[in-house]
């Protein structure tokens, strides 16, 4: 075991590109479950959203294009969602499952032609001499468009939310979807919209796994991702800073387990790949008793009849 | 303008003939799937649905049958309990793990010794093994209340990695060349779950599932907790009023339903699949998510629902190597009809009207 080649500064950067996939989808399901929406089928539409980015970029050439097909086919899915739980009224828990294992299906069966091939690689930005400062350099500023895309993202939904009417108007739905019906806000539209969001967020997470953190496609690669993106959401009291530093702290687990196993630490490696989902649960248990925060209608069905 | 208005008791009709609709929608945009694949629809259709059943090699594919349904059917029935209740065990697969590689363990630690005690505490075994990483999640939840969900799916992922390891290392077949996964139990008399009429498909885990079902079906229809089970998902402030104990609920129903999910890993690894392999697990549990639905969260609709999974499986295997209908194609079916009905279900509880502009 030699832990002296775990270099901390290439640590802190692998970590803000391991977080990203789980801070993109958590953001998106954020804005759903603010919206009062409660979609389990998260790791469904990365899923859809990896092999859809994946099978984009490959065809085109081009990554980004790549990543916008994944938040499409992501929202394409969620929409599936979105028409069981607000047109058919169906149980939210029940249609996230479905999405889910439809997700899981659909993925692996548009991926069949895509297994063993190597997509084309997203390059890093380049800030000139910003790059070459120690340390700062190699942390902040040797990532790729995307990473920055969902920093961006945090810092626009929190606004969002906090300062604008929109953000207002979701909440309101959220938190009591009868009285934002009394006063005339389109409660099936809005959350319909927010679904798609959560769709395309978690589609571009996705992505984000096979087209840079893997990047390769195979078969159920998203591994919980997006259940621990659900949990996310939970553990940062439904705020979207605490989903960055919650999607750090488990990006940081990530990647220090890998480190880890190439470090060649006497704990068995599946020891090491348990651990961000134990950590998931404990850090769960922590955070559970206080669940004031949860907007007041979430996983609730709404019906202007009732 | 269609209209939708809650009907005053759901209609009775409609709850059975929901998921005989969705079956059918199913066939429809499943064919409509085949076709975009480049295959025939009807044939696709003809090779999943009839061939096992009637085909020319029917007697090959019926007792399998048998073998597929009873897991999904014994994890369903559990699922069912805390589903009709409002507790979320989506779990399932990791208890179907931990079962199989506690009863399996329990076998493999006497090997070569013969006895017929063996194989009851290996059944013992395997439903402590599912209960215990069923009972964590609803100790959490009860203590200190944790989302019942999330944990049960994380603890999927620790089974896997623990499955990983205990195949490769604890577990490993010392006279094994160096292969991962253990001893096979089908040549280990003693630990071996035997089918009990040769050919016909039915082991000892066919038997728990009939039991299972008599037991899930007595236990709602005439007991006093099963009908806690019902008041508390229709109504759960009524249940608290009428003194129903929510702590005692989570700890039954997740405790039962990963004991079933145990039982249904323990007999697959001892029969079926014979021994502990990183790929021992190939989606039962969550499956049998489908199956719950699917039969109505009713011990004999589930029964139903299971025999149809078990199709899927057989029949897809078949068009598999026939007709070249990837794998992938027979889960994306199987997602379909959860949608169905999922969407369809909205005829049970509400009634469609024509005319007036919406509202909402």
């Amino acid at each position: 075991m030699d832990l002296s080649v775990i270099n901390p500064i290439l640590l802190i950067a692998a970590l803000m590109s391991a977080a990203t996939p789980i801070l993109l989808a958590a953001t998106g399901e954020l804005v759903v479950e603010r919206a009062g929406v409660l979609n389990l089928g998260v790791e469904g539409m990365m899923i859809v959203g990896a092999i859809c980015g994946f099978a984009i970029a490959v065809e085109s050439g081009s990554p980004l294009f790549g990543f916008f097909a994944a938040a499409v086919g992501g929202a394409l899915l969620s929409l599936l969602f979105a028409f069981l739980t607000q047109v058919t009224l169906a149980n939210q828990v029940a249609s996230g499952l479905a999405l889910t294992l439809f997700g899981l299906g659909l993925s692996a069966l548009i991926g069949q032609s895509y297994v063993g091939i190597k997509p084309p690689r997203l390059p890093d930005l380049n800030f000139g001499l910003l790059g070459d400062v120690p340390i700062i350099g190699p942390v902040l500023f040797s990532h790729n468009l995307i990473l920055y895309f969902g920093l961006a993202l945090v810092a626009a939904v929190w606004a969002m939310l906090k300062y604008t009417r929109v953000g207002l108007v979701l909440r309101a739905v959220g938190e009591n979807h009868d009285a934002a019906h009394a006063l005339g806000y389109k409660v099936v539209r809005i959350r319909t919209l927010a679904i798609m969001f959560g769709g395309a967020c978690a589609g571009m997470g996705g992505a984000y796994i096979s087209l840079i953190r893997v990047p390769q496609w195979t078969e159920g690669m998203t591994a919980g991702v997006g259940w621990i993106a659900l949990a996310l959401v939970v553990f940062a009291s439904w705020k979207p800073w605490r989903v960055l530093l919650g999607a750090y702290l488990f990006g940081g687990i990530t990647q220090l387990q890998l480190n880890l196993q190439g470090a060649g630490v006497a704990i068995p490696v599946e020891y090491l790949a348990m651990s961000p989902y134990v950590i998931t649960i404990v850090v769960l248990v922590i955070l559970s008793a206080d669940k004031s925060a949860a907007p007041g209608s979430l996983g609730r069905t709404f019906h202007a009849s009732n | 303008m269609i209209r939708l208005e809650k009907r005053p008791q759901p209609s009775t009709v409609f709850a059975y003939a929901t998921p005989v609709l969705a079956v059918l929608a199913t066939f429809f945009f499943g064919g409509v799937l085949f076709a975009l694949l480049g295959k025939d629809p009807v044939q696709s259709i003809v090779t999943i649905f009839w061939e096992p059943l009637f085909g020319e090699f029917a007697f090959f594919y019926r007792p399998q049958l048998l073998v597929k349904g009873a897991p999904l059917v014994l994890i369903a029935i559990g699922l069912s309990l805390g589903f009709k209740a409002g507790i979320w065990n989506i779990g399932a697969e990791g208890q179907y793990i931990m079962g199989a590689l506690f009863g399996a363990g329990v076998g493999l630690a006497f090997y070569p010794a013969e006895s017929a005690l063996i194989f009851p505490a290996m059944i013992l075994a395997g439903a402590f093994g599912g209960w215990v990483w069923a009972i964590i999640p609803a100790l959490l939840k009860v203590r200190f209340g944790t989302n019942e969900i999330l944990v049960s799916l994380m603890l999927v992922y620790v089974a896997e990695q623990f499955l990983a390891s205990m195949s490769l290392g604890l577990l490993k077949n010392p006279e094994g060349f160096g292969f991962p996964g253990s001893r096979n139990l089908q040549q280990y008399a003693s630990a071996h779950n035997a089918e009990i009429f040769a050919g016909s498909g039915m082991h000892w885990g066919v038997v728990a599932a009939m039991i299972a079902v008599i037991f899930a079906y007595v236990l709602l229809a005439r007991h006093k907790l099963g009908f806690a089970i019902r008041v508390t998902g229709e109504a759960p402030r009524a249940a608290r009023f009428s003194g129903v104990n929510p702590s005692r609920l989570i700890l039954f129903c997740l405790g039962m339903s990963g004991l079933l999910a145990g039982l249904a890993g323990l007999f697959e690894v001892s029969g079926p699949a014979g021994q502990v392999s990183i790929d021992f697990n190939v989606g039962y549990g969550f499956t049998a998510i489908i199956v719950a639905f699917l039969g109505r969260l009713h011990p004999i609709g589930i029964v139903l629902a299971g025999l149809l999974m078990a199709l899927t499986y057989i029949g897809g295997d078949i068009a598999q190597s026939q007709l070249g209908l990837p794998a992938a194609a027979i889960q994306v079916f199987q997602g379909m009809l959860l949608f169905f009905l999922l969407a369809l279900d909205l005829l049970t509880n509400y009634r469609l009207r024509f005319g007036q502009a919406e509202v909402a």
